[in-house]
């Protein structure tokens, strides 16, 4: 390859190697959470299988870490499949983590909505049905800035996935059955919706390349988590005309009563820094009070990202008591740490 | 036609693909998210070399292994169309030792009817199934008038070029390219792209047998 003399401004050794050489360094980060099964190319939790729980897996395309590996452990996920940088994961790895983590509850495939994802998780919960092994796949579908459904893939699964993880994962550990976990992982999902914009592209390690090109001053709204270019170009705004937009979309389309608890989620896509985040955080949950709705939970960090892409997303997810109770359930994992 | 051709095709795919592997990026950076040439180069590369240890194969058994291989090493939405559309293929080929023009239109056939099962996409959503589609179409129309295997192919891998020219003007409405609306308009599909690569593999995997 041409990497000897085409430097990306990247920590990193061969393009070929980034996401498994990750991995390997992310299992050796927090060994007592999680192993990596490197032949499978998978991350399975410590301590699976947890007999008698029901085991959550998602994946999917690397590049928007620390999703999904670095929500493997005890309160979410069970295990995850990375599949190379944006590029959905093949059906033998989701077959592998199905079988490493069966604890004989069943197991719930956490699935974001794109075709590739889709497609590769259907042919592995085929296969583990004909293994005798119960799959419930979920799709997660929560992005707003994805209209006209019926003339598209549909609505791209986002920032809900996180929180969808978190709350399954919660109920999971607590004990529920089957159908409990996937009844609220459903809720999440129906109940949580998402919208993102960037401030500039990112730059897949495999072709060195920036997705597109976006001139400082300019921003791409509405866009997913795979680097692509977003629905439409604007101006770039202040924060507040952002947190406009973002709000704007997100609860119109959720329609929440008024008085209505809610989980505000301020996710960077991995080139904004914290501060720009906690400043994003203020101008949207003063939005969010002026349309009568609490923000009585709320994250704030980079955990569904696009490799060094700059830019923000926000998910608002409404809750009930329970889904409250499972936010704040305990959860140890590499990138979420509370509790317990 | 026998095991050699589906191995020989194999090859001339995956030589195709390694070469137009940047340009199959570019297509793919403008709607998608630029990993497409990428991800079929690795998969026919391993196609190539699972094929290279099965040297006694039927012609359907390998057409079968080329289909898992992809399925195994691709990912995205291209691994599982394209692996099961060869798997697909190869059944339908049936366990013979030999082929003829017919069973090979009959096996493209079933690889289109495996795709549009699979990835749901119509003519005109400018996904592969624009380049696969009128691929397949030749391939009846040459077979009923008697065409030789050739001229077929020919004109299959003509059509498919076709297919994938007029997917430029088009509004994607399935796979990736679709969350651009409008903006997915005035760029080839990269599916369809390389959708008439192998196509055009095929017909130069075929016109080299005698």
């Amino acid at each position: 390859m041409a990497t000897a003399t085409r430097r990306m401004r990247k920590i990193i050794n061969e393009p070929d190697q980034v996401v498994k050489e990750s991995l390997a360094g992310l299992a050796a980060s927090v060994p007592d959470i999680l192993r990596y099964d490197v032949a499978n190319q998978i991350l399975v939790r410590a301590d699976a299988p947890v007999k008698g729980k029901v085991a959550l897996i998602s994946g999917g395309g690397s590049g928007h870490e620390p999703l999904h590996g670095g929500f493997v452990g005890k309160g979410m996920l069970d295990a995850a499949c990375p599949g190379e940088v944006f590029t959905s994961p093949v059906p033998d790895q989701m077959l592998a983590a199905t079988k490493a983590v069966d604890g004989g509850a069943g197991v719930i495939h956490i699935v974001k909505n794109y075709t590739g994802d889709v497609l590769n998780f259907k042919m592995a919960a085929d296969e583990a049905a004909d293994d005798g092994i119960k799959v419930e796949a979920i799709v997660i579908d929560d992005d707003v800035a994805v209209q006209d459904s019926l003339y598209t893939a549909g609505r791209r699964g986002v920032g809900a996935t996180v929180i969808a993880e978190k709350m399954g994962g919660a109920a999971a550990e607590r004990g529920d059955s089957l159908e409990a976990v996937v009844s609220v992982i459903r809720q999440v999902n129906s109940r949580g919706r998402s919208f993102g914009i960037a401030l500039s592209s990112c730059i897949p390690p495999a072709s060195g390349n920036p997705i597109f090109d976006l001139p400082e001053g300019e921003m791409e709204v509405g866009i997913g988590i795979h680097g692509e270019p977003g629905r439409r170009r604007a101006p770039l705004g202040s924060a507040a005309e952002i947190a406009d937009i973002m709000v704007e979309a997100v609860t119109s389309d959720l329609a929440a009563k008024s008085g209505a608890n809610v989980l505000a989620f301020v996710n960077g896509m991995g080139g904004t820094p914290l501060i720009e985040l906690y400043l994003l955080y203020g101008e949207v949950e003063k939005r969010l009070r002026a349309l009568g709705l609490n923000p009585v939970r709320n994250l704030v960090g980079s955990y569904i990202t696009s490799l060094e892409m700059a830019g923000a997303s926000l998910t608002v997810v409404e809750l009930d008591d329970n889904l409250t109770a499972l936010w704040d359930a305990p959860v140890h994992t590499a990138a979420l740490r509370w509790g317990g | 036609m026998d095991a050699q051709t589906v191995t020989a095709w194999m090859n001339e795919i995956a030589a195709s693909v390694r070469a137009e592997r940047d340009y199959l990026v570019q297509l793919d950076a403008a709607i998608g998210d630029g990993d497409h040439g990428i991800n079929l180069n690795r998969g026919f590369d391993a196609v190539v070399l699972a094929l290279s240890t099965e040297p006694d194969g039927t012609p359907g058994k390998l057409l079968i292994l080329s289909g898992k291989t992809l399925v195994s090493t691709v990912g995205g939405a291209s691994g599982p169309l394209w692996g099961s559309a060869l798997r697909k293929a190869g059944r339908a080929l049936g366990d013979g030792p030999t082929f003829d023009l017919a069973q090979l239109v009959d096996a493209m056939a079933a690889a289109l009817a495996s795709i549009q099962d699979l990835g749901a996409a119509v003519p005109g959503d400018k996904t592969m199934v624009d380049a696969l589609e009128p691929a397949v179409a030749a391939m009846r129309e040459g077979l009923a008038r008697g065409a030789s295997s050739g001229e077929t192919l020919r004109s299959a891998a003509e059509a498919a070029e076709a297919g994938m020219r007029a997917t430029i003007p088009m509004q994607a409405r399935k796979g990736r390219a679709s969350y651009l609306g409008e903006r997915s308009i005035g760029h080839q599909d990269p599916g369809a792209t390389s959708t008439a690569l192998i196509m055009r593999a095929l017909e130069r995997t075929v016109a080299g047998t005698p």
